[in-house]
């Protein structure tokens, strides 16, 4: 079946069989490697996207689901020119990672959880990040890494 | 992990997708597919079809209608959690639909989809029993609604045909006071054991996990209207049920800490 999907603001197709699922899409018909397979049974959070602006597992979502509507990666974060989002200095200037395995999916699920509250303390972070697993860092550089964001953001607007 | 192959359809109305699902007896439907696709994934699932009622937009809302809420079938867990009105007339679904799974899993899983799968483990058919709902289904000889006590039948089996789509619960306002013990080790896990209390003019109290299909907690009830305390009610709490043993928990473990959160659950409703 033919798939449309509007991926970090362009529009891409493929010709995909139905089981396809949308972490797959990403990986090998668009080369867009940065979403990572960790459990590949919606627990880890390695995979996670924005679809239509919220963050899903892609692992768990056909790609026609996806059909029509809008994905967000972790390519699509920084500008043009290499400059960083601010969330994405954010884990680099708090050390949020180790060995990286987890990071683009804590980078997406970040982003909504920045886009869903107006302010943010340490708790909702927590809360927010229960869906993502990280193995090295223990998510204490994480959690300051998405407070400070919201600071940056905040401050930028 | 891929699932089986399958043919993929994509409903833009409920007729349509009844219509589908009618030519195909192996088909299913997909709603947001975060019970699905884990057991197609797995391969305990292989249908030969999947009817995608993802798009019917139709089928997502909360509004008030008398002495009802009315929750379209594709509301999700997200939408559920942070509805106003349901916060103001049935508080008790969103501070359960917060609690399921996590945020991103929130983002895609629908109240529909949660009743229909019909798992004694989770979290919203337990507290639909408890709350008295009706589900409302549409199939090829019409609509018809079915009450959340006869709609759990067993394990992962509820009362829908396989041609008829659940389109919408109706949940009584009334429950004006309400507690949600969720027990369970890790933030994002299922419940090993829940407990979901409503109190209006009675008090009505659901179990998760405490059996192959979500349960009422009939012997707590009983005691409780015949005047007992909840010390009284809470030391029966397990009685007529029939839990499983499982890496978490054994049968022993549950029953007890069904006596635990059903105590919890009373003492918090005060
Ligand atoms: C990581 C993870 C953690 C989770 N944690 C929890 C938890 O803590 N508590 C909990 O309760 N749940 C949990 N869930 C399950 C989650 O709530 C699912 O979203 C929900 O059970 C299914 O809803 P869905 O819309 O995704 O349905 P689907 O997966 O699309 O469908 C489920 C079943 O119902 C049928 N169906 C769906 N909609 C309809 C309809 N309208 N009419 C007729 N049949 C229909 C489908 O054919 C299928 O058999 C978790 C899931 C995941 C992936
Ligand atoms: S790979 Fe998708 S949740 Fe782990
Ligand atoms: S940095 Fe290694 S898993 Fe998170």
């Amino acid at each position: 079946m033919r798939v449309e999907v509007t991926v970090n603001g362009q529009e891409r197709v493929a010709d995909v069989e139905p089981r396809t699922l949308l972490v797959h899409l990403l990986r090998e018909h668009f080369a867009l490697t940065g979403t990572n397979v960790g459990c590949d049974t919606s627990s880890c959070g390695a995979c996670t996207v924005l679809l239509d602006g919220e963050s899903v597992k892609s692992c768990t979502v056909l790609a026609a689901q996806a059909d029509g509507r809008a994905v967000t990666t972790i390519e699509g974060l920084a500008d043009l020119d290499g400059t960083l989002h601010p969330l994405q200095r954010a884990f680099q200037e708090n050390h949020a990672l180790q060995c990286g395995y987890c990071t683009p999916g804590m980078v997406m699920v970040s982003m909504s959880i920045l886009a869903e509250h107006d302010t943010l303390d340490e708790a909702t972070v927590r809360e927010g990040l229960e869906g993502n697993l990280c193995r090295c860092t223990g998510y204490h550089n994480i959690v300051k890494a998405v407070l400070a964001a919201k600071e940056a953001m905040g401050a930028s607007r | 992990m891929y699932p089986s192959s399958f043919d993929y359809r994509r409903a833009s109305s409920v007729q349509e997708a009844i219509a589908m699902l009618s030519s195909d007896e192996d088909a299913k439907v997909l709603a947001g597919g975060h019970s699905l696709i884990p057991l197609m994934k797995l391969r305990l699932a292989s249908p030969s079809m999947l009817v995608d009622i993802g798009r019917i937009s139709n089928l997502s809302y909360v509004r008030k209608e008398g002495s009802q809420v009315a929750i379209g079938a594709l509301t999700r867990h997200r939408d559920v959690e942070t509805s106003e009105l349901l916060a103001h007339e049935v508080p008790i679904l969103s501070k359960v639909a917060g609690q399921i799974g996590d945020p991103s899993v929130r983002h895609v899983g629908t109240i529909g989809g949660s009743t229909a799968h019909g798992d004694g483990a989770a979290d919203f058919p337990a507290a639909l029993l408890a709350l008295g709902a009706t589900m409302v289904a549409e199939g090829p000889s019409g609509r018809r609604e079915i009450a959340a006590s006869e709609f759990f039948k067993g394990f992962l089996e509820t009362a829908l045909a396989p041609d008829e789509i659940l389109t919408e619960i109706r949940v009584p306002t009334g429950f004006t006071k309400y507690a949600f013990q969720k027990f369970n080790r890790r933030a994002q896990d299922w419940a090993i054991v829940g407990v979901v209390a409503v109190r209006g003019e009675r008090t009505n109290v659901g179990f998760i996990n405490m059996g192959p299909t979500p349960l009422r907690a009939t012997a707590v009830e009983e005691r409780l209207s015949a005047g007992a305390s909840v010390e009284e009610a809470a030391a029966v709490a397990d009685e007529g049920t029939s839990p499983s043993a499982d890496i978490n928990a054994s049968v022993e473990y549950r029953r007890h800490l069904a006596r635990v959160l059903v105590k919890r659950a009373l003492s918090e409703l005060g």
